[in-house]
């Protein structure tokens, strides 16, 4: 393996003319003898003299040679690199492209609660005249799209045309079925996630008016469901952070073993005055490049996913007159992903680095 | 430069490398540390370069108290001071050119001013043309000018050297040797911790001797003109 800490590149070619040594060689006596003089004014460090620009550019500089070293580094031991890479993918991959699918879920079913509407049976004294009254105030409610009055006359119809009982109908002397408003909630808010959303709120609101006998929602269920997917996010949680712990401790493990595999070489830069910060920084950028490798190919590996589903999932809507599209990862939620994978990388170093580079010291 | 005043060191387990161990080495000033294997030479080196700290007495070196240096700041302090191993210490899968640079590459100097002052330094130790190479292949003597060349590169005002020819023959111990009087006559502060007596009592330099971590003898420099407290 090669050196891992910044190595000192050299332009190619030009520095290795046959002419440039001698060259070099005579010039660098310059140096070695203004040294003497330089000691006699009792050893100040150059470093010294040095401006804060000159610090600053050397800093970013050392920092931009020590990540391509590392990458360069990396670069030569793909498979390991790409080994490593891929359990941080994995580990972000798994619970990204399951929160896309409940995503897409809840999508959904946000689209199914704009078509509930809620039934108020209202009492059966309640006169048409009352009923409208009661329809213009709840129309006036916030949240409401319409409100369609049914009277008792219209519903006898109704029910005579279609359920085949007219008979058995005409055979009562009063009316049995009560007035009915159909409230239609209005639409292009997403329901809060948990509650039953909108409707649920309305409904609560519309229960206790005067004359409401009974106030029903025709899907009940979406509240259920909307309560299953609930269910479902919290588990992602857990299962996401149990993945990333565990892709945390490999990084660690991986950038431990770099460290132990550098050992001699660490020993000799502390020898020689490199600092802490110098020591950690080749590692800290392997465990970023892991990282950011990961996100990168996790990003990949939902997309792909995605769209190996998206025609049968496009097969299955058009089966149900509907032209559901499954959504993507967008441009917010691809980045969070790719810095999600940055971040991991970089902390499984951290921990792995703090823990294991100060073991070592010289002897 | 190095100032050593009641020194202990005291390991766990009691073993006691130093007692009371006192010494001045005036700047510029170019002494060897001898003693049998045990007597504390090692010890000294290593309390002067950080490595271990005194257990009592105060160390003073370039005019600093090193019991006054934070483990933040030892790497600085020890930028200022150039090292040499018997065992050379190089970094086997760098070249020579290379590992001459880390002392450069660590302080964050430009590229130019590390290649300028890199072959600056092997052109003294007479490897310029081996620059490219790695250090397995070179021999012995030739590894031992490359470690020359590393703890140099950084002008330290002092060079410390722990049995620097103990792997080497007669021939080859003495052109290091010449070595290191090349760099104290340019003004740096050498001291060699040695106990090869035949090739440094032929020197005409200062010699401490240390037994049992303590001062046995502080033999002055002969025939120099340099004047010694």
């Amino acid at each position: 393996m090669k050196g891992l800490f910044n190595r000192v590149k050299r332009r190619s070619g030009a520095t290795f003319s046959p002419t440039r040594p001698n060259r070099d060689a005579r010039r660098g006596e310059v140096p070695a003898q203004a040294k003497a003089k330089a000691k006699a004014r009792t050893g100040v460090r150059p470093k010294q003299d040095r401006g804060v620009t000159q610090r600053i550019t050397a800093y970013l500089r050392q920092h931009l040679q020590v990540a391509l070293a590392s990458l360069g580094q990396l670069s030569r031991s793909p498979l390991a690199t790409l080994m490593t890479a891929s359990v941080i993918a994995i580990a972000l991959a798994l619970p990204a492209g399951l929160y896309v699918v409940l995503k897409n879920a809840q999508q959904l079913a946000a689209g199914w609660d704009g078509g509930a509407q809620i039934s108020l049976f209202l009492s059966p004294e309640f006169t048409d005249g009352q009923a409208l009254q009661l329809a213009a105030q709840v129309r006036a409610l916030p949240g409401v799209e319409s409100v369609q009055v049914i009277t008792r006359a219209q519903a006898l119809r109704e029910f005579r045309q279609l359920s085949g009982f007219g008979a058995a109908l005409d055979g009562l002397d009063e009316n049995p079925l009560p007035a009915l408003l159909v409230v239609r909630p209005a639409l292009g808010q997403a329901p809060a996630e948990g509650s039953g959303g909108l409707t649920a709120d309305l409904l609560a609101r519309l229960k206790p008016l005067p004359g409401v006998q009974l106030a029903q929602v025709d899907m009940e269920w979406l509240a259920r469901l909307a309560a299953l997917l609930a269910v479902l996010q919290r588990g992602l949680l857990i299962l996401a952070a149990l993945l990333v712990l565990a892709a945390l401790l490999i990084v660690g493990n991986t950038i431990r073993l770099a460290i132990q595999g550098r050992r001699d070489e660490i020993e000799i830069i502390k020898l020689i005055g490199a600092t802490d910060n110098f020591i950690q920084r080749p590692f800290l950028y392997n465990g970023l490049w892991y990282g950011l490798f990961g996100g990168i190919i996790a990003w990949g590996l939902v997309s792909l996913s995605l769209g190996l589903l998206q025609g049968p999932v496009q097969q299955l809507a058009l089966l149900y007159h509907s032209n559901f599209a499954l959504g993507g990862l967008d441009g917010l939620s691809s980045l969070l992903l790719v810095s999600a994978g940055f971040m991991l990388g970089l902390g499984g170093s951290a921990l792995a680095v703090k823990r294991h580079l100060a073991a070592i010291e010289p002897v | 430069m190095i100032h050593f005043n009641h020194v202990e060191k005291r390991y766990a387990g009691g073993y006691e490398a130093l007692s009371q161990l006192s010494f001045n080495i005036a700047a510029g000033e170019m002494v060897f540390l001898t003693g049998h294997s045990g007597a504390g030479k090692s010890t000294v080196l290593k309390l002067i370069t950080l490595i271990e700290r005194a257990s009592a007495g105060q160390v003073m070196v370039n005019g600093q108290n090193l019991a006054a240096i934070t483990r933040r700041r030892i790497p600085y302090m020890r930028r200022s001071i150039g090292m040499i191993f018997q065992n050379h210490k190089l970094l086997n899968d760098r070249t020579v050119f290379d590992n001459v640079a880390l002392p450069l590459v660590i302080a964050g100097y430009s590229r130019d001013e590390i290649g300028r002052r890199v072959r600056a330094a092997l052109d003294k130790v007479n490897l310029l043309d081996k620059e490219r190479l790695y250090p397995v292949i070179l021999s012995g003597g030739e590894q031992q000018r490359v470690g020359i060349a590393r703890a140099v590169v950084n002008k330290p005002p002092l060079l410390l050297a722990d049995e620097p020819t103990g792997n080497l023959d007669p021939e080859l111990s003495r052109e290091i040797m010449a070595l290191f009087e090349q760099f104290n006559h340019y003004g740096v502060t050498v001291l060699i911790a040695s106990h090869d007596l035949d090739l440094i009592t032929r020197m005409p330099y200062r010699i401490l001797t240390l037994k049992n971590g303590r001062l046995l003898a502080d033999t002055q420099a002969r025939g120099h003109e340099r004047a010694i407290q």
